[in-house]
């Protein structure tokens, strides 16, 4: 449970407090508080824990990560666990 | 080579493979705090690139796993209660109480959920002004700031049917703890690359000075697990223990200063038992005063509950690296992930369960000579 995944900020709600995003995880979309990076911009990617973003990364180094992920096959898992809110 | 499916950069990876047999030249043991990482270690053979000389122990490093057995109880105890919606992140839901767990008071009719983030929890105490919200608030100081965001926005919404379930844990602290034993046999330590992700790095510098070892922040795919061992076992060789970072695309000296700001508006450093290790001085965080009504610990007055660990189990000697899995006598009969008796077995992240579920005991044991060896 403490792995933190890189994903893509598809959309940033300006109005929301604390700072909110939306953030693409290779195809699985996640609200994410942006408020300890303010620095992150749309379509930056970010690595994410538990609805954080904790720090930027360059999109190759995300890219590769997704990949990785994807092939080990359980580290997304946590992604798609959640009743709605 | 055989074994490098798993790596990003096969490549690479044989060389990091090829350059630490060219630079281990005595035995060594060392320590890998995080869970994620025993995971990455066990679920990609990464042992079988390396000497046969070099000791991989995995350390304490898997919230689910030392979250101790009273905490469970009473997540249990609050989520049975008639107008409690309890939240939790998945991992704990299967972790057993004495009697129950809380998978099971979900199937009897408990309203648990569960959560990707806490964040989510308090937009349920939003929803349901009538129920009191739970979050069961357990991790290393990667998740600190999530958990202290979702106390934060609780406290400015002026909720009051919100309170987390808090036991969460620090990592210099445990490792201080190991290193200060008199049974302690680790010579350099991976410390984890996400926690130092948030609070970067300086406070492992004045541990590796006052306890003469080597600690490399690294991060968690095989690669990077890989590198930081030839990192340390470089170090090692030369005598030297110095702080060094494999992971510095994720780690900054610093770390992130606002997601530590958040973690000290809402949380004190306090004391912390550590399941299958004990208490440990100043090893956690807990509610500050302004904040204790949040605590859901004195919003239930639960008061001292006590549960008995199993005496088969051994954790406490496989959290500090002093035993592999397969020593348990336990180990695959009496315990398993489906009934575990003890943390380690509890999630996937723990050392037992990583050993259990890619049946690495037969690989393991082929160089468990080397496991009572003393260096
Ligand atoms: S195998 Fe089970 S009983 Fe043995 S140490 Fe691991 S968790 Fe404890």
């Amino acid at each position: 449970m403490c792995l933190a995944i890189p994903g893509r900020i598809e959309y940033i709600d300006a109005a929301s407090n604390p700072k909110m995003a939306k953030v693409n995880f290779g195809g699985i979309i996640k609200n994410v508080c942006l408020d300890f990076l303010p620095e992150a911009g749309l379509h930056d990617y970010v690595l994410v824990h538990v609805g954080v973003a904790l720090t930027k990364v360059d999109e190759k180094e995300a890219l590769e990560t997704i990949e990785l992920f994807k092939q080990m096959g359980d580290a997304l898992d946590e992604l798609k666990e959640g009743d709605p809110a | 080579m055989k074994y490098l499916d798993e790596f990003r950069d096969p490549i690479f990876a044989k060389s990091l493979s090829e350059n630490i047999h060219k630079v281990t030249t005595r035995p060594w043991t060392i320590m890998e705090i995080c869970g994620g990482q025993t995971h990455s270690i066990v679920k990609s053979g990464l042992e079988n690139l390396l000497p046969s000389s070099l000791s991989i122990v995995h350390g304490p490093g898997c919230p689910v796993c030392v979250t101790p057995l009273e905490m469970i109880e009473k997540a249990i105890l609050i989520a049975r209660k008639p107008n409690v919606i309890f939240t939790s992140f998945g991992d704990m839901l299967r972790v057993p109480g004495s009697t129950s767990d809380l998978l099971t008071v979900k199937a009897n009719g408990g309203d648990v959920r569960i959560v990707y983030s806490p964040l989510d929890a308090v937009t349920i105490a939003e929803k349901n002004p009538d129920k009191e919200v739970v979050f069961f608030a357990v991790g290393f100081e990667t998740t600190a700031p999530a958990n202290a965001m979702a106390v934060w926005q609780a406290h400015k919404k002026n909720l009051k049917n919100f309170s987390i379930l808090c036991s969460h844990v620090l990592v210099p602290p445990a490792m201080e703890a190991l290193l200060s034993s008199s049974t302690n046999r680790v010579q350099g330590f991976l410390a984890a690359g996400h926690v130092c992700t948030v609070m970067g790095y300086e406070e492992y510098i004045p541990l590796a000075k006052k306890y003469n070892v080597p600690i490399v922040v690294t991060g968690f795919e095989p690669t990077d697990i890989l590198h930081g061992i030839l990192m340390l076992v470089t170090q090692l060789e030369e005598g030297r223990c110095e702080l060094e970072n494999q992971y510095s695309r994720m780690v900054k000296k610093e770390g992130n200063i606002p997601a530590q700001q958040m973690i000290f508006n809402v949380f004190e450093i306090s004391h912390r038992k550590w399941r299958g290790i004990g208490e440990i001085p100043k090893s956690g965080y807990s509610l500050k005063k302004e904040f204790i009504h949040f605590d859901a610990e004195e919003k239930f007055s639960l008061g001292i509950v006590s549960v008995e660990e199993s005496p088969l189990c051994i954790a406490g000697n496989i959290l500090r690296g002093l035993n592999k899995p397969f020593e348990c006598s336990a180990f695959g009969n009496q315990c398993t992930p489906e009934s575990p008796l003890g943390a380690p077995m509890v999630s996937s992240e723990g050392a037992c369960a990583a050993y259990y579920n890619y049946k690495r005991q037969n690989v393991a044991s082929s160089g468990s000579g080397m496991v009572n060896k003393k260096h």
